[in-house]
């Protein structure tokens, strides 16, 4: 044995510490590799969302540290709960979720249906399709405002030469009726490929023998589809909708860079709406009301959602 | 194999498919390859009516990117001496000279060192984590899915109020540390699922014959679940990765200077007038391309991360 400073280390150390060392013990070793990743949990999910709890009830602003921090009950709560601002926050932010799901589940779907008759280079294609959701939203968001341009912008000569109508005639981040349109071109350009793939897991999860069985029976293929395709499809559909639901709830980034909630409040999104209300407005106290008021909604719809999913997957 | 099989589409649907699916695809990267090519247009071509799809390629959006520049006279500009490399003489042509770099450098820089210092930690930490929940009884162990869940449910401003004031109190706020350290908290819970799903695979039978060889637990992790893990962790990061690159709710937030990463800086790019839209085209060029890169490199190990492990491959 060569003599270096470890191997005269071990023998120097006393036999029992080594091995209380070398052979720590499943529950120590499990506890040992668990404790960093709890502490850190606990310190960056479940701490504050204990401290916006807190300040849910208070008047707390954060920009003035040192005034003196009242206790206010659920008036917070209430005033969020009465204001008709917020429910037409509430408003867009269901009709932004309910147009981007709908759109990304059809052409999603559709875009899986058709990757999967196999022809040469989907693969190719299928990777291609998925770089926009790889992509950061607030830099994309961002560069979709250029292509919304009325004068100049690419998206408004699309529409000139498909339509003929004047591309510096419309304004689709500027017009009250048509920004709420705009970024739901945009969430489904970015999010589409996110369905896609979700359906596709799907549709290769269905083994060929069920359609041999079907065509041996002189199913149509329309047939086929509905009873077949569909119903085994569904569940990973749902699952993909449960994802894109609780992320565009929550979005921000994107329709930042996009409207900034303009014009006038057309597009202010739920979490916009928050972020004024905390870091312009510096309402700690009443946004916390507000936030918890949101992941409430959130938790409860989602909660119901998924008991609907597994009795799908049951089936 | 057999040679003729019922359920294959004919060709004439591959082809209906193929022809349909390469438009989507033309249509959709359009504004990616127009992000790009307006990065090499000049500050005219870049807002020409109708769009030039041909125009003569110019560096003055990728100068502009990364320096600051000043106008002066032309009676000032003309008794300089003549410009010694390419940039001074692009800033020129538009009667301005250089007056020093730009921000982007350094913001770029942070979000590489933000993004990958927190991946590193959610790797290092949700490897150990994983492992545990994956070999032994741990409490927590059935709520974890919930609990990712659950984490993701809140919106990102609601975590950044308490986030800030903890920050300010801690001495945290616009530090890469603070940064590091929340995109890992954000990160972890989804890391230690994928992680735990990758572990999961690889049968007990390796370790247990290494403890019998006389390894400790740590040894057989070491040596014998580590390297069978390597895929899984490899894909894992990406994921991570990919997650702290593009994050810009938190970053805007609760960095405003030392710390601060491309996403929330790019849009600030401002020229005369307006947006400089080939410096922003430049600086997203530069920014989103490695992730193109990544997406189309590592594409068969993106799926399991895109999709919460829920889809398995």
């Amino acid at each position: 044995m060569t003599d270096t400073p470890i191997t005269r280390l071990a023998r120097a150390t006393p036999p029992n510490v080594a091995a209380r060392v070398r052979g720590l013990s499943d529950r120590t070793i499990a506890w040992l590799f668990v404790a960093p990743t709890i502490f850190l949990l606990l310190a960056i999910n479940i701490f504050p969302l204990i401290w916006t709890i807190r300040l849910s009830f208070t008047n707390f602003a954060a920009n003035k540290p040192n005034a003196e921090v009242k206790w206010v009950g659920l008036r917070n709560y209430e005033r969020i709960l009465t204001d008709d601002g917020i429910w037409a926050n509430m408003q867009n932010t269901a009709h932004f979720l309910i147009w981007t799901i709908a759109l990304q589940v059809v052409i999603g779907f559709a875009l899986a249906w058709l990757i999967n008759r196999k022809f040469k280079g989907n693969d190719l294609l299928t990777t291609l399709i998925v770089i926009p959701m790889m992509l950061s939203p607030a830099v994309v968001g961002n560069f979709w405002t250029f292509l919304y341009q009325p004068q100049i912008g690419l998206f408004n000569y699309a529409v000139e030469f498909f339509t003929g109508t004047p591309a510096n005639s419309f304004s689709m981040l500027g017009s009250v009726t048509l920004a709420p349109w705009a970024i739901i071109i945009v969430d489904t350009w970015m999010w589409t490929p996110f369905v896609m793939l979700i359906c596709l897991a799907g549709l290769r999860s269905i083994p060929d023998y069920i359609y041999e069985a079907a065509e041996i029976d002189r199913a149509s293929k329309w047939r086929q589809f509905w009873t077949i395709t569909v119903p085994m499809v569904l569940p990973f559909l749902m699952l993909a909708v449960l994802f894109r639901g609780i992320e565009n709830f929550k979005m921000f980034d994107l329709v930042v860079q996009l409207t900034g909630g303009g014009p006038g409040n057309e597009t202010l999104l739920a979490s916009i709406d928050l972020k004024r209300e905390a870091f312009e407005k510096w309402r700690t106290g009443y946004s916390s009301a507000y936030a918890i008021i949101l992941f409430v909604t959130v938790f409860g719809l989602a909660s119901i959602y998924v008991k609907a999913l597994n009795k799908v997957k049951e089936r | 194999m057999s040679a003729y099989s019922i359920t294959e589409p004919s060709r004439r649907a591959k082809l209906v498919a193929g022809v349909l699916v390469c438009l989507y695809a033309f249509i959709t990267l359009l504004p990616l390859l127009w992000i790009i090519s307006t990065g090499f247009k000049s500050g005219p071509d870049s807002i020409s009516y109708p769009p030039k799809v041909i125009f003569e390629p110019s560096l003055e959006g990728y100068v502009n990117l990364f320096t600051t520049r000043t106008r002066i006279a032309p009676e000032a500009l003309a008794e300089l001496p003549p410009p010694e490399t390419f940039y001074d003489k692009i800033v020129r042509e538009r009667d301005m000279v250089i007056a020093g770099p730009s921000r982007f450098g350094e913001r770029f820089m942070n979000s590489v060192i933000i993004g990958f210092g927190s991946t590193f930690l959610s790797i290092f930490l949700g490897t150990l984590a994983a492992y545990a929940f994956s070999r032994f009884k741990v409490p927590l162990k059935d709520d974890l899915l919930f609990f990712i869940l659950s984490t993701r449910m809140m919106p990102p401003i609601a975590v950044a109020i308490p986030i800030f004031l903890m920050y300010r109190e801690l001495g945290l706020s616009d530090t890469h540390l603070g940064m590091i350290l929340l995109y890992t908290g954000v990160n972890i819970s989804l890391a230690v699922w994928l992680l735990k799903g990758f572990i999961d695979e690889i049968p007990r039978e390796y370790e247990e014959a290494a403890l019998i060889d006389g390894y400790t637990r740590f040894q057989a992790f070491r040596k014998v679940v580590l390297p069978q893990a390597a895929t899984g962790i490899a894909s894992t990061a990406i994921f991570c990765l990919i997650f702290a690159w593009n994050e810009y709710a938190f970053a805007v937030l609760l960095t405003s200077g030392t710390a601060q990463t491309a996403p929330p800086f790019i849009p600030t790019i401002i020229g005369v007038g307006g947006q400089d839209w080939p410096a922003v085209a430049a600086g997203a060029t530069i920014f989103l391309l490695p992730v193109m890169i990544f997406t189309i490199l590592l594409r068969k190990h993106l799926l399991r991360g895109i999709t919460f492990g829920a889809v398995r491959k």
